[in-house]
């Protein structure tokens, strides 16, 4: 008789746990082991015992948390089986942000994928995702609603090239996540033919060197010195989503406020952050790429971690494919997974 | 209409008022007739069509999208017209929403094979991975006639249903004229059909704009005094210029362009009783304001609640008198009271309140309430809530503007004018006496004593004109103000949060909140109003995150939070009056709530009881007879 998908992995206070590998998967408390999907803080904490995660993800947690993140690392490569305590796991690209990772974890034939965060949309800075046929698969659900159909990134930078055309005088200041989406965003200007230095808030700078070291040509990218912000006319300036509104933004000459976000796509989450020039650049599946990629893995049963899972849920009963909701607390906003810009700025980077 | 579409898109981002004027003269001088005039009409609110009602709009995306998916989806967005924009599904799209069901299995994508690896090596990897598990016997092998499977699967749910408006070849976009013209001609089951086939047409933003449009729900941060403000500016001329010919126009307002482009004549206004813009005032928000004022410059007068109108009288070309009852934004609202209209017995026009008057008491905002909003004028209603003006400005008389002249020299022909009608429909707003701005404050407190009598509960406070100030349109700073009464008050607990619409739809900012009162089971607490205004940007954060941090229960958009003798949110409610209410438990419905103050410090047990508002509901109640005759008002 076959184990069920609850005895490879349950819910604990701590998050998703493997009780026959002894480990959990991106834990929101200190755990003695803990697999990584990717490096966004709400997804990889520091304090752990032992950290299996992929060697970019282990660097990223090292530049944020310093060398001391955790007792032990262990480096991931992508496509190798390991064994971990009683089931084996191995990692796959899940086309996020820069070494994201899925995590398959298998045992007597059944397979289990915990994709963490993922997009299907091309990336110049990530490895694209790759579908890993599965029995139990669980998904995000960020922008699980039909109203969320990303547009093409090319024409979303070249929005702001084109703002930058019209406004040669005007500073344009971008919101985005200082882990991934930020990189993203200078990856695809230089795409479109960016070639002028792209300015950088202090926030964005120790993540971009290393996208850098990682072997991403991000092309010149200083770091804004306060002194010079009034005579950056016509330059791009990428800060955190939290710095758009702020003072230090102000300062630059007649900002044109700019944010990069999935989230742009909803009229109101624009004006409520006071965005004047919406970019749609998500670094999370869209709704046709959730239904997609549930389709892809050809799991019987999905089950959805965070953020609007009430209408996956719904699309995957429609399709005959069994579907619960985790309420994974900590990941997101509140609970009610609803990362919205605006609502806290900590858990900004992971919501878009 | 996607030009259209997308200055209303860039109007809807862009905060700063120059700049928006700015997008409107580019459009209004790079957009051809009748396209701009169309245009103009619709942010003036100028059209006039059947328009689309919301169930209309969710029926069509119904058969289209899972009607639960767009539930959740409307329910999130906030919007019903950026919703269905968001979610119609383009020509090519797979429609992942759609609602015809499919059988498990048919038409997925073969395992492993839909996918291109990132690297060769990588994938080579996870195949062998892959390989080492055993089949999965559920899953359909891999086959060569999938894309036949995919053809075939949702998208097969529309082909054999054949979906209203869905053409071949892809139907063309529409201009805002050909929308307006067909919403104006086209038989009320003919709609949907059009709707749709346009919704096909059109990119998102486009789909959008038709919405608000067609739902008559066009607000995009644009004042029709904006709008005409632009149409001016195309040849220098002034707002109340534009004002000044409007009410004889009609769209798409090709002379109207003509004239301020230089290339035709001023249109003369052959409404010979035409709408003026109305003079509006400031608040004084309180008594010291008045400090730098000085008394002997104004005149005091009450402030009426009721509705503000303007009375028009005129002969048209064969000499018959035309009688025009104007609401303060220009609308025609003379159907609504033929009572009225027929006492316009003169050449000229009357500022003044619309008020209901039973043998000669103004009776309360209540009472009034039951001649609003009715969709029959009855002899009856026109019995039981005879409507009246209470006059406190002349603008024109006799063929002469007056409006340039001083409100102490108005004043004098207005009482003259109203002498001479003598129509007991029509009477004057008589001046309060006062030296000292104390006078006025004790004259504000107690209306009764200063003069008003019987009248005072149809009082809302006090205005005072500057006596030598001239008629002037909209609300110049410093001749006219208004000094609202107090509000009432009471503190009542949360007890539901619902999300808000539009810029405010992630946010918790509708609070329901409730009232003290002896139950079946002891002391409870009764809903006895809603509000979602009178807090900061910053209040409404707290506010948020308090709901999110205190939820008890979820239905939908709705949170149930923490409320009871020892948990619980006391908030300050502000508001003008209260009327009796089938809808609400206690019985009791407020005008106007707004939170006035947010009383973190204050224990939910000594919120205050539904027992005070049922005290300020008999007060107003009183005059709401005959009660006998009345039925109850939906």
């Amino acid at each position: 008789m076959s184990q069920r998908a609850s005895d490879l992995l349950t819910l604990t206070r701590e998050g998703l746990y493997c009780p026959l590998g002894r480990f959990h998967v991106d834990p929101t408390r200190p755990v003695e082991r803990a697999l990584i999907t990717h490096g966004h803080a709400d997804h990889a904490r520091a304090g752990h015992g032992t950290v299996l995660a992929t060697p970019e993800t282990l660097r990223i947690m090292a530049v944020r948390y310093g060398e001391e993140f955790c007792r032990a690392r262990q480096e991931a490569r992508l496509g190798e089986r390991m064994r971990v305590g009683d089931v084996t796991v191995f990692f796959a690209p899940a086309g996020h942000v820069l070494g994201s990772a899925q995590i398959a974890i298998e045992r007597d034939g059944q397979r289990i994928v915990v994709s963490g965060d993922y997009k299907r949309a091309p990336d110049p800075t990530c490895l694209p995702f790759e579908v890993v046929p599965c029995d139990v698969f669980i998904t995000e659900a960020t922008f699980g609603l039909p109203v969320f159909r990303h547009p093409d990134t090319r024409g979303e930078v070249r929005k702001l090239i084109e703002s930058v055309t019209l406004f040669p005088e005007r500073a344009h200041i971008v919101g985005a996540y200082a882990l991934g989406k930020a990189q993203r965003v200078m990856a695809l200007l230089r795409e479109e033919g960016w070639d002028r230095p792209i300015h950088l808030h202090g926030a964005m700078e120790k993540l971009t060197e290393l996208y850098k070291r990682e072997g991403v040509p991000l092309g010149e990218t200083p770091k804004v010195v306060a002194a010079d912000r009034k005579d950056l006319h016509g330059a791009i300036v990428l800060c955190p989503p939290s710095s758009i509104q702020d003072l230090w933004s102000r300062k630059f000459p007649d900002p044109v406020t700019a944010f990069a976000s999935g989230w742009m796509r909803v009229r109101a989450r624009a004006r409520q952050k006071g965005v004047e020039l919406p970019l749609v650049i998500s670094d999370h599946s869209d709704w046709p790429d959730l239904c997609r990629t549930i389709r892809d893995t050809g799991a019987e049963e999905v089950w959805v971690t965070h953020g609007q899972e009430d209408a996956l849920v719904h699309w995957c009963g429609t399709q005959g494919i069994r579907a619960k909701p985790l309420h994974l607390l900590g990941y997101g906003d509140d609970g009610e997974a609803e990362p919205d810009p605006g609502h806290d700025p900590k858990m900004e980077e992971a919501s878009a | 209409m996607n030009d259209f579409a997308h200055l209303l898109d860039r109007l809807a981002y862009e905060p700063r008022r120059n700049a928006k004027l700015r997008l409107l003269q580019d459009f209004f001088a790079g957009t051809p007739d009748p396209e701009r005039g169309w245009a103009l009409a619709a942010m003036t609110g100028g059209l006039t069509f059947r328009e689309a009602k919301p169930a209309l709009i969710r029926a069509l995306v119904e058969e289209r999208v899972d009607p639960v998916l767009f539930s959740l989806s409307h329910n999130y967005v906030g919007d019903l017209a950026e919703t269905t924009a968001l979610i119609w599904p383009g020509p090519d799209e797979s429609p992942d929403a759609s609602p015809s069901p499919r059988t498990r299995g048919e038409g997925r994508a073969p395992l492993g094979g839909s996918e291109t690896s990132g690297s060769g090596g990588e994938g080579a990897s996870k195949d062998k991975a892959h390989s080492e598990s055993p089949p999965h016997p559920r899953l359909p092998p891999r086959s060569a006639d999938d894309e036949v499977g995919t053809a075939l699967s949702p998208q097969a749910g529309r082909g054999e249903t054949p979906a209203i408006g869905h053409n071949n070849p892809p139907p063309s976009v529409p201009t805002l004229a050909e929308v307006v013209e067909t919403l104006a001609t086209t038989p009320k089951r003919a709609l949907p059909q059009h709707l749709a086939r346009w919704l096909d047409a059109l990119d998102e933003t486009g789909r959008w704009a038709l919405l608000k449009l067609v739902t008559g729900n066009l607000r995009v941060g644009v004042s029709a005094r904006l709008a005409k403000t632009a149409v001016g500016a195309l040849g220098g001329h002034e707002a109340d210029a534009v004002e000044e010919v409007w009410h004889g126009l009609k769209p798409p307002y090709t002379e109207l362009f003509a004239w301020v482009e230089g290339r035709g004549e001023r249109p003369e206004s052959r409404n010979p009783a035409p709408f003026r813009p109305p003079m509006l005032s400031h608040p004084v928000e309180e008594f010291e304001d008045l400090d730098k004022l000085d008394p002997e410059a104004f005149s005091a007068e009450w402030k009426w609640d009721g509705i503000r109108v303007q009375l028009a009288g005129g002969r048209d070309n064969q000499g018959r008198q035309v009688q025009k009852i104007y609401s303060r934004t220009g609308e025609d609202i003379s159907d609504a009271f033929p009572d009225l209209a027929e006492a316009i017995t003169f050449e000229g026009a009357i500022d003044g309140e619309l008020l209901i008057l039973r043998e000669g008491r103004v009776q309360s905002f209540n009472v009034l309430q039951q001649r609003l909003n009715r969709k029959a004028v009855t002899g009856k209603l026109l019995d039981e809530f005879p409507a009246h003006v209470r006059a406190y400005d002349v603008l024109s008389a006799e063929g002469e503007d007056l409006r340039g002249l001083p409100f102490a020299e108005r004043r004098p022909r207005l009482e003259a004018l109203v002498r001479r009608l003598d129509h007991a429909r029509i009477d004057l707003s008589p001046l309060v006496p006062f030296t000292t701005w104390d006078d006025v404050a004790a004259a504000r407190a107690d209306p009764a004593s200063a003069g008003a009598g019987a009248d005072a509960d149809a009082i809302e406070g006090v205005m005072l004109k500057r006596l030598n100030s001239a008629y002037l349109p909209g609300r110049p700073k410093g001749p006219w103000w208004k000094w609202k009464r107090e509000p009432y008050v009471v503190d009542a607990v949360m007890m539901y949060a619902q999300r808000g619409h539009g810029k405010r739809s992630s946010f918790y900012s509708d609070y329901t909140f409730g009232c003290w009162r002896e139950g079946a089971e002891g002391e409870e607490l009764v809903p006895v109003g809603k509000a979602y205004h009178g807090f900061t940007d910053a209040e409404l954060q707290k506010l948020d995150r308090y709901v999110r941090n205190h939820t008890t229960k979820r239905f939908g958009p709705v949170r149930e939070v923490a409320y009871g003798r020892d948990a619980g949110l006391v908030l300050e409610i502000a508001f003008e009056g209260v009327q009796r209410s089938t809808r609400h438990k206690s019985g009791v419905a407020m005008r106007f709530p707004r939170v006035s103050r947010i009383r973190w410090d204050k224990p939910p047990a000594e919120a205050d009881r539904v027992e005070v508002l049922e005290r300020i509901l008999a007060r107003g109640e009183r005059e709401v007879a005959p009660a006998a005759a009345m039925e109850a008002s939906e």
